[in-house]
């Protein structure tokens, strides 16, 4: 199954599917080690459209909601 | 020889950099303390070296000021130690591959090495090495293991020029490397773990939010409050108050003339006043030293603990939401933080913001509306005479004013403000003797650098006084001062003394004002009015000139209008 990123609910994983977005997001997120392909779970609930904090790699990232809402996951059907 | 140290954000390369050259430079627990270099030396060989402690970058690719500032420092280094945190190994060897396809000759210091234990990390070092070709050394800048070997290695640096890879290449590349020299054991969460999550969750992350605020407030007051009343008043008044009680009359007392007033200070009502009499000896001690010194120590020691353990990005992400009205995102909570001690390192810290306009707004509204420690003891102390209440209206129409300006600058300026990106790092338990350190090095820069400026302005303003300037001032400018702001004519030349140091201007304007309602206003109009000169320059140098134009212009009409409403509604 597809999912936004801030769609997920708390402690879900999933492997990034793809980033819709333009160069200078791509390498933010890389730098951070968010690419197609990783494994990205998310720990906190959003609400209010507040940041997404997601654990990639070890690394615990707060990712802003309208970065989060152009990452889409796909995660593995239950 | 040029050393850098080059690394993620929060790797711990400030401490690596103390431990190497015994200089002493702020570190803490979260991305992006270091926003500018520092340089030291240190002996390898028989050669001394120079040592820079480059801000931390993910990329070489720059998305930051501060990953701009590390990617130039590169061209000028002869040797690169990569600091990297060898609990995250994939994230950081990312920068350690762009480093190896340039030329210059690199170390890999894997530090945190300690904490692999803890965190059931085994890296087979040895593997590692011969994979990227480079000496590692496993270091806790921390505690200090490796360091010696580090340096001994320093001559053996390799350098690469590996083939310039794609981002994608990288990152598989990494893939590989860590599946063979990475083991890692699964071991059950430890308690705090669940902290760490708890405070970036939405409902408990602003119970505790509000929480550690709470008690951060509670505690800056209690030990400044403690140290003011318990130690340094009574010491004051019971052992120089007579000394300079002696010296005056020595003097001439009343009959004294400027040098008198220059060094003790006016009599008023026959006797030596610390707050009304303005000497050098008096005021010129009492101010810095008894009302402003206990706050700089009680506000620093409560910050680093903040900053140490690693909670304020998580501030950071509970805040994001809000910070997006004024232009900003979270992040931006830090320099505001800082601001609250002195609006310099606050200004150098927007750096850690991505976009210009971002950096443009938070240090405007930074350096209008938030008050520094200096300022805001003596508002503490002389505001608060007159009632509690006064002193939260004081910072409630401050507040107001960093909204709203936030927001209407946030409307005005083209763009819209970048997305919330950010390391959050785990909690640590704050390395005291490093933290005690760190206090030190802040009150000797305010002991430095803000004290002989108190000697400045109070000297500046016993020669202005008795030139007569103050009063063709007074009258030229008491249609604004007088009029729209209601304060005693004479209250300009405490905004203008403001320029050099608020913490005195507070205290001159508090001699001539006689209402409640005068000193809330006072105080708001002297926040507000021209940063200190050391803000100025720092707003200039980060800025630059067109910039910190429209910032004084925003700053003027805003000081206007809050002071002129004020005197309205109050």
């Amino acid at each position: 199954m597809i999912k936004l990123l801030t769609e997920l609910s708390e402690g879900e994983s999933g492997a990034v599917l793809e980033i819709r977005g333009g160069h200078m997001l791509f390498n933010r997120l890389a730098a951070m080690g968010i690419i197609v392909g990783r494994e990205i779970t998310k720990v906190s609930p959003v609400i209010m459209k507040g940041p997404v904090t997601v654990m990639v790699n070890r690394t615990k990232v707060a990712i802003g909601f309208s970065m989060a809402n152009k990452i889409l996951v796909k995660v593995a059907d239950s | 020889m040029k050393i850098l140290l080059m690394g993620n954000p929060n790797v711990g390369k400030s401490v690596l950099f103390m431990r190497l050259t015994g200089i002493r430079v702020i570190s803490s627990n979260y991305p992006g303390t270091t926003v500018s270099f520092t340089r030291g030396f240190v002996k390898v060989g028989d050669e001394m070296a120079e040592v820079i402690d480059v801000p931390g970058a993910y990329t070489l690719e720059p998305t930051s000021k501060a990953e701009e500032v590390a990617a130039k420092m590169l061209e000028e280094g002869d040797v690169v130690i990569n600091v990297v945190d060898a609990t995250n190994l994939e994230r950081n060897l990312y920068l350690t591959l762009q480093l190896l396809e340039r030329k210059t000759p690199l170390i890999v210091a894997l530090n945190f090495w300690d904490d692999t234990v803890h965190r059931g990390i085994h890296i087979d070092v040895e593997r590692l090495k011969s994979i990227l070709g480079v000496p590692i050394i496993p270091t806790s800048a921390l505690t200090g293991q490796g360091i010696k070997e580090l340096v001994e290695s320093i001559p053996s640096a390799a350098s690469h020029a590996s083939p310039a890879r794609s981002r994608d290449e990288r990152w598989s590349c990494i893939g590989h490397i860590t599946e063979q020299v990475q083991r890692i054991t699964h071991r059950h969460h430890r308690w705090f773990e669940h902290l760490e999550d708890a405070s970036v969750k939405p409902v408990s992350g602003w119970l505790i939010a509000i929480g550690v605020l709470f008690v951060a407030f509670i505690v800056v007051r209690f030990i400044g409050e403690g140290l003011i009343s318990y130690v340094l008043e009574p010491l004051f008044n019971g052992l120089w108050m007579p000394v300079l009680i002696k010296l005056s009359q020595a003097m001439g007392a009343g009959a004294g003339g400027l040098l008198h007033d220059i060094i003790i200070g006016q009599l008023i009502d026959g006797k030596i006043s610390f707050l009304k009499s303005f000497g050098l000896l008096s005021s010129g001690l009492y101010v810095p030293f008894v009302m402003v010194l206990p706050y700089i120590f009680s506000f620093y020691l409560v910050v680093g603990l903040l900053e140490d353990t690693g909670y304020l990005p998580r501030l950071a992400v509970l805040l994001d939401k809000a910070m997006h009205r004024l232009g900003l995102h979270g992040y931006a909570i830090i320099p505001t933080l800082l601001g609250f001690g002195c609006n310099v390192p606050a200004i150098m810290a927007t750096r850690i913001l991505e976009s210009k306009r971002e950096r443009f707004i938070a240090a405007t509204i930074v350096s209008i509306a938030v008050p520094c420690a200096s300022l805001q003891a003596m508002i503490i102390g002389l505001v608060g005479k007159y009632g509690g209440v006064y002193v939260a209206a004081v910072y409630g129409a401050l507040f107001i004013v960093w909204l709203i300006l936030g927001m209407l600058l946030n409307a005005i300026l083209k763009g819209a403000s970048p997305e919330l990106l950010i390391e959050i790092p785990p909690y640590r338990r704050p390395p005291w003797a490093l933290m005690l350190q760190k206090l030190w090095l802040r009150i000797r820069e305010f002991l430095q650098e803000a004290v002989p400026l108190v000697w400045i302005a109070v000297l500046a303003v016993n020669v202005l006084y008795f030139l007569g300037v103050f009063n063709a001032l007074a009258n030229f400018t008491a249609p604004v001062v007088a009029k729209m702001f209601g304060l005693p004519k004479e209250a300009v030349v405490a905004i203008i003394i403001g320029f050099l140091r608020k913490d005195v201007a507070l205290g001159m304007l508090a001699a001539s004002v006689i209402t409640a309602k005068q000193m809330v206003i006072g105080a708001v109009v002297l926040s507000m009015f021209f940063p200190c000169l050391a803000s100025f320059v720092v707003l200039f140098r980060e800025l630059g000139g067109r910039n910190l134009l429209a910032a004084t212009a925003v700053m003027l009409f805003s000081a206007l209008l809050a002071g002129g409403l004020l005197n309205i509604m109050l």
